[in-house]
C-alpha cells in the first residue's frame, strides 16, 4: 500500500459557547481508507462535511488546536512528520482546493520548478496543460481562476510523485480540461503512482476512479469499486450510499428525509441510524469496518 | 501527531486576565491623578531634590515637589489629553471612512489625499506646527493630536465598508427592500465595531507618546501643568548632576503605560479574531 | 406575470470583451427555466442582471414591461451558490431566516429548518442547512420569480434532491416563476419545464 488510514481521528479544541471553557469537536470519526501504486481512489461527500481535513490530517498542515489518533502509513511506515518534510514535494504531491495556496509575489514559472524542478519539465507541463509559454512569468493575481487552478497542478505533477493528493482540483476548469486533468491523474496511476482525489461531484469521480469512497459526517461509510456504483443501488452495500444513488438526478432524484448530523451533536454508533430504514438496537454500538462483497463498510446490516 | 491536554489557564482566559489588569492600572492612573489634592505635588522648598525614599518613593525636584504624585497627575493628565483626541480622531475617521466608501468617486479620491499626505509628513512636524497655530497649551496639543491620528483609523473603515458592500448578504438585504441606513447600520456597523474598537485603542499609546513629545520640545503644556513631557525636559537640567530619579521614573511610568495599550489592543485582536481564536 | 431580458449585453468596462452579447429571453410564471451552457457562457452574470444586482451595458431588464423596482422588496429574488457568503456571520440564524418576513412554521417544516438551528451561528450548520435558511428567506409571498443560481452544486446529493423536491412543489402550488442555472444536465431535465442553452443565445466569441 502506497497510502493506508487506519482508525483516523481528528478533534480540534474549540471554545464553547459564550464560554472560557474549551471542548473538543470531532470532525473526522474513525475513517480508513488505502490507497494502492496504480490505482485512483475518490472520496465523495458533500462540501463542508470535513473531507478537506482528511487531506490535511495526512499532509500535516492542520492548525494548532487539531489533535488526532490513528495511524497514516505511507509504504508501509508510519508517515512522521520528520519523514513527511523529506519526501513532502518530491514522492508526496498536494493539490490544494484553493488557489489561495500560490504565493502572490511570486512568478508562477519559479513556483512551479519549486525546490526540486526544472525549468524544461515545467514548459512541457505549462503546453500539456495549454499554458501560454509567457505564463511562467506572471504573477497569480495576473492569471484566471481556470489558469491559476492548472498552474497548481502542473506543480503538483513536477517531482513524479508516487502519491498524488488532490483535493477538489476541478472547480473553475471547463469540461475539456478537467477531463485532461483526470485524464493525466489516470496516465500518472498507470505508471505506478496512487492517487486520492477528493471531491463534491459523484460524475467525476465515477469517470475516472478504481475505487469509490462515501464521505458521511466525517467518516468513510462505505468503499466500493466504481463499478458497483455504475451497476446501481443494488451493488451497494450502505444504506447511506444506496439513498446517495437514488437521490441523484440521473436517476431517481428521490431523496430521504433528514440531514447530515453536526459535528458537536453525533449519535454513538452508527452516524446515520437516525435516517436509515434498517435500524435497530445493534446500531448503537460501535461499527466497526466490515468486508462485503469486495468492497469495506461500517454497518452490520450490510450485505 | 499532537495532543492538546485540557488545561486551565487557556489563552483565552490569559488574556482576559492581562487585558484587566492592564485596564485597572490605566484606570487607577487617571481617577487617582483626577481627583488628586494639588498639595500633595505642590511646593515644599524644605523638601529639594531628595533621592527617592520611603516618604518620597521617586524622590523630590528642585522646588521640592514630590515626583511620584507628579507623576500620576501628569499621566493622568496625558490619559485624559489621549482620551479626548482618540475620540475625536476615531469619529473624524468613521465619518470620513464611511463616506469615502460609501459615496466614492471625488470624496474617495480627496479622503486617500488626505491620508497620505498626514502619512506622508513627519508626525512631529505637523503636530508642532498645528498646536503653535493653535495657541500651544492643553488646547493646542488636543487639537493637533486629533488632527494627526485619524488617518490609519480611517484606511481601517474604509476598506472594511468596502469589502462589505461587496459582500453578497449585503447585496441581497438591498434587493429584500432594505434601505442604506438599515444595512449600515444592522450589517455594517456590527462588522467594524471590533476592528474599529482594537484600532482605537491602538491609538491611544500614538496620542499620549505624542503629546508627551511635543510638550518636552516646549511646544505644548504649559511649564505649570504637571505632565510627563513637562517633568522629563525639566529633569534634563539636573540630569547631569547625578539626579537621576527626575528622568527615570516619569519615563519608565510612560513606558508602562504605552506598553499596556498595546498589550491590550493587540490581545483582543487576536480574541476577536476567529482565525486565531481557537488556538 | 413576465420577467423579460430585452437585447441585453453587458461587459465590465469598455476595455474588456463582451460576457453577454444580444441576449433576449423570456420568463413567464408557472415556468421553471433551466439555463444550461459551459462555463464562460456568463450563466452566472445572466442571473445577476436578471436579478437586478448589475446593470446590463446594453437593453433592459422588465418586469411586466417595467424595469425591476429599485426601491423596497424585489419580486424577482434570487439564491447563490454558496450559501455561507451570503448571510451575516455575525448574525445568529433567526435573525437571517425573518430578515424581510416571518416564514410561518409549516413552510419551515417543508424545507426541512428544525428550531432547534434558530440559536446557532452560520459557522455552525452546514452548508445544505445553511442554504435551506436562505431559500426560506426569500420564498415570501411577493416572490414571482427566483433565480438559482448553482444553489445546490455545494451539497451533497441528497440534500439537493430534498431541495429541488421542495422548491419545486412550493413554485407550483404559487405559480411561481423559477430560473435554474446549473451545468448539470440531468439535474435541469428532472427539474424545469423547459431549459435553454446559453451558446444559443449568447451572441458572444468564445474566449480561448
Amino acid at each position: 500500500m502506497i497510502l493506508d488510514i487506519n482508525d483516523l481521528v481528528v478533534s480540534f479544541s474549540m471554545y464553547q459557547k459564550n464560554g472560557f471553557q474549551k471542548g473538543n469537536l470531532e470532525v473526522i470519526h474513525k475513517l480508513s481508507l488505502s490507497v494502492d501504486r496504480g490505482e485512483i481512489v475518490a472520496v465523495v461527500g458533500s462540501s463542508g462535511s470535513g473531507k478537506s481535513i482528511l487531506a490535511h490530517a495526512v499532509l500535516n498542515l492542520l492548525p494548532k488546536n487539531a489533535s488526532t489518533s490513528g495511524t497514516i502509513s505511507y509504504k508501509d511506515e508510519l508517515l512522521t512528520e520528520k519523514r513527511l518534510n523529506g519526501i513532502l514535494g518530491r514522492e508526496i504531491a498536494f493539490i490544494p482546493q484553493s488557489v489561495d495556496y500560490l504565493d502572490p509575489v511570486m512568478k508562477v514559472g519559479k513556483q512551479v520548478i519549486g525546490v526540486f524542478g526544472t525549468r524544461q519539465r515545467q514548459r512541457e507541463l505549462f503546453q500539456q496543460y495549454h499554458l501560454p509559454q509567457n505564463t511562467e512569468n506572471k504573477y497569480p493575481f495576473q492569471l484566471s481562476g481556470g489558469m491559476a487552478r492548472r498552474i497548481l497542478i502542473s506543480g503538483a505533477m513536477m517531482g513524479d510523485p508516487d502519491l498524488i493528493i488532490a483535493d477538489e482540483p476541478t472547480p473553475g476548469l471547463d469540461t475539456a480540461m478537467a477531463m485532461e486533468t483526470l485524464k493525466e491523474f489516470r496516465r500518472m496511476a498507470d505508471h505506478g503512482a496512487a492517487v486520492l482525489l477528493i471531491t463534491h461531484d459523484i460524475d467525476l469521480a465515477l469517470n475516472v476512479a478504481d475505487r469509490v469512497s462515501v464521505f458521511y459526517a466525517g467518516t468513510i461509510v462505505e468503499t466500493a469499486p466504481t463499478q458497483d456504483f455504475l451497476a446501481g443501488k443494488d451493488a451497494l452495500r450502505h444504506p447511506y450510499s444506496k439513498a446517495f444513488i437514488d437521490a441523484l438526478p440521473q436517476n431517481d432524484f428521490r431523496p430521504i428525509s433528514g440531514t447530515q448530523p453536526y459535528a458537536g451533536n453525533l449519535p454513538s454508533g452508527c452516524l446515520f441510524a437516525d435516517r436509515c430504514h434498517l435500524r435497530d438496537d445493534s446500531c448503537a454500538g460501535d461499527q466497526k469496518e466490515r468486508e462485503v462483497r469486495g468492497g469495506k463498510v461500517r454497518c452490520i446490516h450490510a450485505t | 501527531m499532537n495532543q492538546t491536554k485540557k488545561q486551565f489557564w487557556n489563552r483565552k482566559k490569559l488574556i482576559v486576565l492581562l487585558v484587566v489588569i492592564s485596564a485597572a492600572y490605566l484606570l487607577t492612573a487617571l481617577f487617582w491623578g483626577l481627583f488628586m489634592d494639588p498639595s500633595l505635588y505642590g511646593v515644599h522648598y524644605e523638601n529639594k531634590l531628595l533621592s527617592p525614599s520611603a516618604s518620597h518613593l521617586f524622590g523630590t525636584d528642585a522646588m521640592g515637589r514630590d515626583m511620584f504624585y507628579r507623576c500620576v497627575k501628569g499621566l493622568s493628565n496625558s490619559l485624559v489629553i489621549g482620551l479626548i483626541a482618540s475620540a475625536i480622531s476615531s469619529v473624524v475617521a468613521l465619518v470620513f471612512g464611511v463616506l469615502s466608501a460609501v459615496f466614492g468617486g471625488w470624496l474617495d479620491r480627496f479622503v486617500k489625499l488626505a491620508v497620505d499626505l498626514c502619512m506622508g509628513l513627519p508626525h512631529l512636524v505637523l503636530l508642532i506646527l498645528i498646536s503653535c497655530l493653535m495657541g500651544k497649551g492643553a488646547f493646542g496639543v488636543m487639537t493637533a493630536v486629533s488632527l494627526t491620528h485619524w488617518p490609519s483609523l480611517t484606511r481601517i473603515v474604509r476598506e472594511e465598508v468596502l469589502s462589505l458592500r461587496q459582500s453578497q448578504y449585503v447585496s441581497a438585504s438591498a434587493k429584500m427592500g432594505h434601505s442604506k441606513s438599515w444595512i449600515a447600520f444592522h450589517h455594517m456597523i456590527p462588522h467594524i465595531l471590533p476592528s474599529y474598537l482594537i484600532g482605537l485603542i491602538l491609538l491611544f499609546p500614538h496620542a499620549i507618546m505624542h503629546e508627551a513629545s511635543v510638550t518636552f520640545l516646549g511646544f505644548g503644556l504649559s511649564k505649570e501643568t504637571p505632565a510627563i513631557g513637562v517633568i522629563l525636559s525639566e529633569s534634563m537640567n539636573y540630569i547631569t548632576t547625578g539626579k537621576w530619579w527626575m528622568a527615570v521614573f516619569p519615563g519608565i511610568m510612560l513606558l508602562i503605560v504605552v506598553i499596556l495599550f498595546d498589550v491590550i489592543g493587540d490581545n483582543l485582536k487576536k480574541l476577536w479574531n476567529p482565525g486565531s481564536g481557537n488556538e | 406575470m413576465q420577467l423579460k431580458a430585452d437585447h441585453v449585453s453587458f461587459r465590465y468596462n469598455q476595455a474588456d470583451q463582451w460576457i453577454l452579447k444580444d441576449v433576449s429571453l423570456e420568463f413567464h410564471e408557472g415556468e421553471r427555466v433551466g439555463i444550461v451552457g459551459p462555463s464562460g457562457y456568463g450563466k452566472s452574470t445572466l442571473s445577476k442582471i436578471l436579478a437586478g444586482y448589475e446593470n446590463p451595458s446594453e437593453g433592459r431588464v422588465l418586469l411586466d414591461e417595467a424595469p425591476l423596482p429599485m426601491k423596497g422588496f424585489c419580486p424577482v429574488q434570487m439564491i447563490y451558490q454558496h450559501p455561507e457568503l451570503s448571510v451575516n456571520p455575525r448574525w445568529k440564524m433567526k435573525k437571517t431566516l425573518t430578515e424581510c418576513w416571518e416564514p410561518p412554521q409549516e413552510l419551515l417544516d417543508r424545507i426541512g429548518i428544525e428550531t432547534a438551528w434558530f440559536t446557532r451561528w452560520p459557522a455552525e450548520l452546514s452548508g445544505g442547512e445553511l442554504q435551506r435558511f436562505c431559500i426560506a428567506r426569500v420564498l415570501s409571498p411577493e416572490t414571482k420569480f427566483l433565480i438559482c443560481d448553482e444553489i445546490t452544486t455545494m451539497l451533497d446529493v441528497i440534500t439537493q434532491a430534498q431541495i429541488w423536491q421542495t422548491l419545486t412543489g412550493i413554485a407550483q402550488e404559487r405559480n411561481m416563476g423559477m430560473i435554474v442555472i446549473t451545468h448539470n444536465m440531468a439535474l435541469a431535465e428532472k427539474v424545469c419545464t423547459r431549459i435553454v442553452d446559453l451558446r444559443t443565445v449568447n451572441h458572444i466569441e468564445p474566449s480561448e
